[in-house]
């Protein structure tokens, strides 16, 4: 049977996770209580958190840190994450996103996860706290890759620097349901220019593998050149690269590979169908 | 294990249960208070057909620990209707023809409720961005558009 633990700081709920591998975090409860309800989770404890430090948002400097229990709907209450208002409001209906936590969408599986998407072409590191210790900043790349694994300790937090200009940050969830569905693929990317040329661009790719990914690729097809038909015709060359996307009730592998190219043309050429 | 005690204000009276300690609150709302409005439906977030208010806030019953609601506020479709006084979304409901099998209708009130809580003039597309969470597999959701719309208008169309 499933007993509940709450836990009044971040530290304690660490601490319980790491000693016992048949507790599990509880955030919002829509992946956890799904697994509950499906009978799939009928063993071990769930970890409540109701430490301020989990739902708090940081936004005042160019670093933005957001706790991971923050959730879907309070990214959409604050004006200055109006960029990443399109992933937040891609997830859910209005009761969904009252719950769903940032925390949370790392763990989504395949179709899932949109908004891990934008915050892997934001560059996000993410605030890992192990056992009753400190805090360590990883990769959100690093981490996903190592998520299947487990282990790897409490997300108390999620970090990344604020978008210089929020025309260079693009997100777009493709799905055959309006206006809510189930993603056939999510693309997220971030376009800095220096002197009219694309910096450190970073994309990256949700359901075109069993986590979200970079598009590293793109990226190279994209790094230094001027955002013009070229260098979108060769970044969707390069769009394939490392894609291992699923057959599942929404699309085929082989179908979310034919249009990957094009969604990704039109993500990179600003294009808003 | 030992069940745990949980009080709430249920739409308006306070209450108190016994939950197990992983109980939904859909499951606390159904078996333990005998609050039938809010429907089992996918349990998986997809239906919306369990949407309750917490604080104010729409949530999924299904996916909400009961244990966590301890202390809140929870309203549910029950509690809109004012005794025999409905409540104008509900009168739109009837109006326009909004509930066939009736299967998602407490869901769609209490997501419609929450809007006009919070936007009392929607425009159609935020009808249809607040319902989106809530499925209808009868009218082809046009007729719980047009009821939404058709309760902003009316006078005490906010009433808590």
């Amino acid at each position: 049977m499933l007993d509940v633990r709450t836990c009044g700081s971040l530290a304690e709920a660490a601490g319980l996770l790491s000693a016992d591998r048949q507790a599990h975090l509880i955030g919002g409860g829509t992946l956890v209580m799904r697994a509950v309800n499906e009978g799939r989770l009928t063993e071990g404890t769930l970890v409540r958190v109701t430490d301020p430090a989990f739902r708090q948002m940081n936004l005042g400097g160019p670093r933005i840190e957001l706790g991971a229990g923050v959730t879907m709907a309070m990214v959409l209450a604050r004006g200055e994450l109006a960029f990443l208002h399109p992933a937040a409001r891609s997830i859910g209906g209005p009761a969904v996103r009252t719950m769903a936590s940032l925390g949370g969408n790392l763990f989504a599986g395949p179709p899932y996860g949109d908004f891990t998407v934008a915050l892997l072409a934001l560059d996000a590191q993410v605030v890992l706290q192990a056992g009753y210790g400190g805090g360590r900043a990883v990769a959100l790349e690093d981490f996903l890759a190592a998520r299947a694994r487990g282990g790897q300790g409490l997300v108390a937090a999620i970090q990344f620097a604020r978008p210089q200009s929020p025309g260079d940050f693009r997100f777009r969830k493709i799905s055959r349901v309006r206006p809510k569905g189930i993603a056939v693929m999510t693309l997220a990317a971030h376009l800095p220019r220096a002197g009219g040329r694309i910096a450190q661009a970073r994309i990256a790719y949700g359901a075109m593998a069993p986590t979200p990914i970079r598009a590293r690729g793109v990226e190279r097809a994209l790094e230094g050149k001027p955002l013009d038909a070229v260098s979108l015709q060769a970044a969707a060359q390069a769009a394939l690269e490392g894609c291992r996307p699923a057959t599942d009730a929404i699309a085929s592998e082989w179908y979310r590979r034919e249009v990957l190219p094009v969604h990704l043309a039109r993500l990179l050429a600003g294009d808003g169908r | 294990m030992a069940k745990l005690p949980v009080q709430l204000r249920l739409n308006g009276a306070d209450r108190a249960t016994f939950v197990d300690p992983a109980e939904p609150l859909l499951t606390t709302l159904r078996r333990g208070l005998g609050d039938f409005a809010p429907k089992y439906g996918c349990g998986q977030g997809t239906c919306g057909v369990c949407t309750v208010l917490v604080d104010g806030e729409p949530q999924l019953a299904c996916l909400t620990l009961a244990v966590a609601c301890d202390g809140r506020h929870v309203e549910t479709a029950s509690g809109l209707a004012d005794g025999p006084d409905m409540h104008p979304l509900q009168t739109a409901f009837m109006a326009h023809f909004a509930a066939q099998c009736g299967f998602c209708t407490p869901g769609m009130l209490t997501a419609a409720r929450a809007l006009l809580a919070h936007n009392p003039h929607p425009t159609r597309e935020e009808v249809v961005e607040a319902i989106s969470g809530n499925i209808c597999r009868c009218t082809g959701y046009e007729p719980i558009i047009l009821a939404i719309l058709a309760a902003a208008a009316a006078p005490g169309a906010r009433r808590a």
